[in-house]
């Protein structure tokens, strides 16, 4: 036999059992974290890398990507509003019912008996409406830092499918309470849906041809707003609309990483200056090994041929500055939940319109327009500005100005000046064809086909068109025109919003105020 | 970096693969063609065949009262019905704008949603309304009418 050392001490068993039960919880937290606490510069990579949740951020993230002015946390702003409505809105399922004799009181049972129901569902109507607020202005700053160039502009058209699934989820959920906003808001949606028959009933080919009339009744299972509608509402609202944008969503998070992070100028680097001590200076260790792995993977990654320099780690700094946006969102929401409840008219009645019967506010510009042509305003402009939003990147491939607020020339100069045109001629054609009718007042007879061609949403369009051709040859910069039609029809939206919201009265009338409102 | 040479082929970025490669490209188009097909056709599931709307024929009663040219709206029903001398007939009341209901009014009839206006006979007078208001199929039965408020019939048709 060879002779072995004695075995190390060994604990009686049960001191080891109370040892591990009283090590337990720290055992429990180190094991979650895997990496250990993370407060040095490897532990704070493994944090990040080591997550499931984080891993889709950078270990390291560049100081320029920190500053509030380069996103002013609006892409935060807008993800944290939509888990906002996730969480509210699995909790309103508990409760809700879809269906056309129950779910109107369902919601008021939500409302008015179940313990913070109304609270809950102040919040997620708060929380939507937030999250198109700063889905709007997060798609402007993408637009007004440039932030679309190469090697992005594959996420900016990921971007307005998200944009699309925005509204869609916001819409969808228009109906479910089943009172009367919503039956009418509904009842005119899927009639705009249907509205290509405007122009196949000019052509007089609507019997061979209905592409309106298939999208209403794909919409509505049915030829008017009733339980079909209804069920296939909350399933788009609740299911589909969610799953795809949660799919969308990655993606365009995935891309962000992808494409090297967010934008910044060639020169941001220089901007910044050094970073400061406290700010954990980038690899405090010579790495010991070099790996040549980063030759493997070609084109653009993360950091590639770049200087890590100018970056700090990712924990802290952007974790505790997207848990700052979140928190604000959060509490915006509970602020304004508290201040203002959600609305919720009578039961829904097929035989009486509400008067005025208006769509969820963020439509409201459009059905300004639908007020002259259902095609064009419901349809045909809303294509065209989709269409138009999405070209931007492929259209424009200049270099100047990329990562700078107003950056290109012209810069803010030419958007305070697009910005007075933009909002001018809204106003002016507004102004005058609530004061003059248009075209069917003044020829009874005329060919509604003409009117579909020829009315104050198409009118606007080309003005802002023209105007913005004229800018690229005046500057003889394509970035230049985008920054003015881009500023043109976001002064238009506004403008018609506000119209289609604060002055428009019973009968679509213009009034300055609803206490002129006809009483009835 | 250690391939250098845009030029050089290297042998991390693989042949591409030759054009004519027949049953590769064949089999890659019919994967394509399956799932649009696969798409396009699970849309025919949602697409309704059968419309759960109940029937929109029904009997009604006129008032006896009814005065001449006056609209008579049976509860329930978006349809507007009128006597006079060469007999009835029945306007539809659903705006043929974006589907709100109008209401008859001394001059015809208007929509509270946008502001279309109609004579009484269904032609625009004014607003966003593309085309007249549709006038629906009535036969009268004794002293009953069947109203059919899926079936057109052209302007004018009195019974
Ligand atoms: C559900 C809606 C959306 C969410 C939650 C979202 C989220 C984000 C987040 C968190 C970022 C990181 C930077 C930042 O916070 O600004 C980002 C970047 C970006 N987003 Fe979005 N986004 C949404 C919709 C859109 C839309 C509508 C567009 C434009 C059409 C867009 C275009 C972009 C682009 C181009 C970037 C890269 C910006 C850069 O590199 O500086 N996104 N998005
Ligand atoms: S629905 Fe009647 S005017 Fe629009």
């Amino acid at each position: 036999m060879v002779a072995t050392k004695p075995p190390p001490e060994k604990k009686p068993a049960i001191r080891r059992f109370l040892e591990n039960l009283r090590t337990t919880p720290k055992q429990v937290r180190d094991t979650a974290l895997r990496g250990g606490k993370p407060n040095t510069d490897r532990t704070r990579s493994t944090f990040v890398f080591g997550n499931v949740f984080l891993h889709l951020h950078p270990v390291r993230t560049h100081r320029w990507s920190l500053k509030w002015a380069t996103t002013w946390g609006l892409g935060i702003a807008s993800f944290a509003a939509f888990l906002i409505t996730l969480i509210t809105g699995v909790l309103l399922m508990f409760y809700y019912k879809p269906h056309v004799e129950v779910a109107y009181d369902s919601i008021k049972d939500i409302a008015f008996v179940v313990p913070t129901g109304n609270f809950i569902r102040n919040i997620h109507r708060w929380a939507a409406n937030l999250m198109v607020v700063t889905v709007i202005l997060h798609m402007a700053r993408a637009f007004y830092t440039a932030a679309y160039r190469a090697p992005r502009e594959f996420n900016w058209l990921i971007g307005m499918a998200l944009l699309v699934l925005t509204l869609g989820l916001s819409f969808t959920g228009y109906l479910l309470p089943w009172d009367q906003l919503a039956y009418w808001a509904i009842t005119i949606g899927a009639n705009i849906a249907q509205s290509p028959r405007e122009v196949t009933d000019a052509l007089g080919m609507t019997d061979a041809f209905d592409p309106g009339g298939l999208q209403k009744l794909l919409l509505l299972g049915s030829d008017t707003v009733g339980e079909e509608a209804l069920i296939r509402f909350y399933l788009l609202h609740v299911m589909i609309l969610p799953l795809a944008l949660v799919g969308v969503l990655s993606v365009h998070f995935w891309r962000i990483r992808k494409d090297g992070g967010l934008v910044r100028p060639k020169d941001a680097d220089q901007r910044l200056g050094p970073v400061a001590a406290a700010d954990y200076p980038v690899f405090t260790e010579a790495p010991k090994k070099t790996y040549q792995l980063a030759a493997v993977v070609r084109g653009k990654s993360g950091a590639v041929g770049r200087g890590p320099e100018n970056t700090v780690p990712s924990m802290p700094h952007l974790f505790y500055a997207e848990l700052a946006v979140t928190m604000l969102t959060i509490a915006l929401c509970v602020g304004l939940a508290m201040l203002s409840d959600a609305p919720l008219k009578e039961l829904a009645n097929p035989q009486v319109p509400e008067n005025p019967a208006k769509a969820p506010w963020y439509f409201l510009g459009l059905q300004e327009l639908v007020a002259y042509s259902a095609f064009m305003g419901g349809v045909g402009i809303p294509a065209i500005v989709l269409l138009g939003l999405g070209l931007i990147p492929y259209l424009d491939r200049e270099k100047e100005g990329t990562g700078e607020w107003f950056g290109g020339p012209g810069g803010k100069r030419l958007v305070l000046q697009a910005a007075c045109v933009g909002f001018a001629s809204a106003i002016a054609i507004e102004w005058f064809s609530i004061k003059n009718g248009w075209l069917r007042e003044w020829f009874p007879n005329i060919k509604q086909l003409w009117i579909t061609a020829v009315n104050p949403g198409t009118v606007l369009t080309a003005i802002y068109a023209l105007y913005s051709l004229w800018l690229v040859k005046k500057y003889d910069s394509t970035r230049s025109g985008a920054l003015g039609l881009f500023t043109c029809f976001l002064c238009g939206f506004v403008v018609l919003t506000v119209v289609g919201t604060y002055f428009r009265g019973p009968n679509w009338d213009f009034y300055w105020s609803p206490a002129d409102w006809p009483v009835h | 970096m250690t391939t250098s040479d845009p030029n050089k082929p290297s042998r991390l970025d693989p042949d591409p693969v030759p054009r004519r490669d027949f049953l590769g490209l064949a089999s890659m188009w019919a994967a394509g063609t399956t799932f649009l097909f696969a798409a396009v056709g699970s849309l025919r599931l949602p697409k309704a065949a059968v419309l759960s709307s109940p029937s929109r024929k029904y009997r009604v009663a006129l008032p006896d009262n009814l005065p001449e040219g006056a609209p008579f709206v049976p509860p329930g029903r978006s349809v507007a019905i009128f006597r006079d001398k060469q007999g009835v007939y029945a306007i539809s009341t659903i705006c043929t704008h974006l589907g709100c209901i109008v209401k008859p009014s001394p001059t015809g009839f208007d929509c509270p949603c946008h502001g279309s206006k109609f004579h009484p006979d269904g032609t625009v007078l004014k607003g966003p309304a593309p085309t007249a208001l549709v006038w629906r199929k009535v036969t009268v039965d004794g002293a009953l009418c069947i109203v059919d408020e899926d079936a057109k019939v052209p302007p004018g048709t009195k019974v």
